[in-house]
């Protein structure tokens, strides 16, 4: 019954955040602030972790590839659908949930727990667009982000294979070329901007509702973390069916 | 001036109000005084418009709460300031950031008058050289100081303050109610206080309120309850001998 309470608590939430607009030029900033937060301070993590993923993806694939009569530009093949179906958009959108997600509820419950929130209902602000509109229209750049993970993870993959001397570049670069579908890029990228609305929402609706003090705040941030990770996962499996299937 | 009606509230099974009727006039301090647990910060949510009350009425100059549209709702928040316990002050602004506030939401001042005005509130709360320093960089007390500030900027009709004495020095204190007391002459406002310190019903309780367990058990003004003999309220005021000994010398005088 929680479960379904708190499903129906959050499309209401949603509802709000939509309702009763906040004035375009502090909305604005409002904007500017959270892409800083939530874009730009992502970028550092999202190349790390996808150079080294796309690396691992390009090893692992090499090693695994025992017969002769397989093409060495396989790695190249396998690194490329890799890194674009999947481990740009959804093992990202994972290590988000952590990052971003655990950020937007930590700092949404603070606001909650030391009254800030209760002090903009008073002013007569809609608190819920507020806080929570700036936030989606700044994951909404979020796709970018996973452009620039899947170029790092194929550039991860090349050097992993290159300088591993796992295959040639000009095999890599032919694996990465072969059979190259253009919607496998929108698919990834379609799929990216639900997962960046679920980043969005489902950390600030546990940051809103929370209730209780400090150490509520970090069980809340656990949660949210827990459900948009599930969310993510659910809606890659929808999405994929959907789009691919 | 707000007029309150019978005001009922309850959280599932548990009655928090009950039946609460009173008067709170402008260019007074209102204060609300009881127990921990007596229904206080409820009853404030509840002027607030931050609880909806499950029977009574809440009517401000005239116009009940209750029968306003949403607009009319936000039109009358835009009215209130209130300066919160923590003062709830957004740590991601500086003070004059903060105090400035109210104003980017509701106003079409340019960024010059903003300042400007924001810098004579807080020139009035006596802050000084605090304007581009963080909440967390200065003291409880200035922190007050700077949330009475973003109270009064938007010249309010209604102030509402929840334990505005909570965690500061006597001094300081005794310093934050005088400026409350000053601001409500001033700009001529209705003011509602809710409170635990005694300091604050025998300074500037104009007019205050007893609840105990949801009911209003007392009414009367700062002057009226040296003299009361409603043992609820005795025993709650002069709970200490300090302030037995202050009401046996006023009563003797």
């Amino acid at each position: 019954m929680v479960y379904l309470e708190n499903i129906g608590r959050y499309f209401i939430m949603l509802r709000e955040v939509f309702s009763r607009a906040t004035k375009w030029p502090m909305l604005k900033n409002l904007i500017l602030k959270d892409i800083d937060d939530l874009i730009y301070g992502s970028l550092g993590i999202i190349i790390f972790i996808s150079f080294f993923i796309g690396g691992v993806v390009s090893i692992q694939t090499a090693l695994n590839i025992n017969n002769p009569l397989i093409p060495k530009y396989l790695v190249g093949f396998t690194t490329r659908q890799s890194v674009i179906l999947e481990f740009a958009p959804t093992f990202t959108s994972i290590i988000m949930a952590g990052k971003v997600g655990s950020y937007i509820t930590s700092s949404i419950g603070t606001m909650r727990v030391t009254e800030q929130i209760d002090a903009l209902e008073v002013m007569g602000i809609n608190s819920l667009n507020y806080l929570v509109l700036p936030k989606i229209v700044a994951l909404m750049l979020y796709p970018f982000v996973i452009a620039i993970a899947m170029y790092m993870g194929i550039l991860g993959g090349w050097m992993a294979a290159v300088f591993g001397g796992y295959s040639t570049s000009a095999q890599f670069i032919q694996g990465l070329q072969i059979d190259f579908n253009t919607f496998h890029v929108i698919y990834a990228f379609l799929k990216t901007i639900v997962f960046a609305f679920l980043l969005a929402t489902i950390p600030s609706f546990y940051g809103y509702y929370m209730k209780g003090g400090a150490l509520e705040v970090g069980k809340a941030s656990t949660s949210s973390f827990v459900w948009t990770s599930v969310a993510i996962i659910i809606a890659n499996y929808l999405l994929t069916q959907l789009l691919l299937g | 001036m707000i007029k309150v009606e019978n005001i009922h509230k309850s959280f599932g099974s548990t009655q928090v109000l009950n039946g609460i009727s009173s008067c709170f006039d402008k260019g007074k301090t209102n204060l609300i005084i009881g127990q921990s647990g007596s229904g206080k910060t409820v009853f404030l949510k509840c002027l607030l418009g931050l609880f909806q009350p499950d029977q009574g009425r809440i009517i401000y100059n005239n116009q009940d709460y209750s029968e306003m549209d949403e607009d009319q709702q936000t039109q009358l928040r835009q009215e209130m300031g209130m300066v919160f316990q923590g003062s709830a002050l957004f740590d991601s602004m500086t003070v004059i950031e903060n105090v400035m506030f109210p104003l980017r939401m509701f106003t079409n001042l340019t960024r010059e008058e903003m300042k400007d005005r924001a810098a004579m509130v807080l020139q009035r709360v006596n802050l000084v050289d605090a304007d581009n320093k963080l909440p967390s960089e200065i003291s409880g007390g200035m922190q007050k100081r700077v949330a009475i500030a973003r109270a009064i900027v938007n010249q309010p009709k209604y102030l509402f303050c929840d334990e505005p004495n909570s965690g500061l020095d006597p001094k300081t204190a005794i310093v934050i109610d005088n400026l409350i007391q000053e601001i409500t002459k001033e700009y001529d406002i209705t003011t509602v206080i809710n409170t635990h310190d005694m300091n604050s019903v025998m300074e500037i309780g104009e007019k205050i309120l007893f609840l105990k367990d949801g009911l209003k058990a007392w009414e009367g003004t700062n002057e009226e309850i040296f003299r009361t003999d409603n043992k609820t309220v005795t025993d709650f005021v002069y709970s200490s001998d300090l302030f037995k000994k202050v009401r046996e010398v006023y009563l003797k005088k």
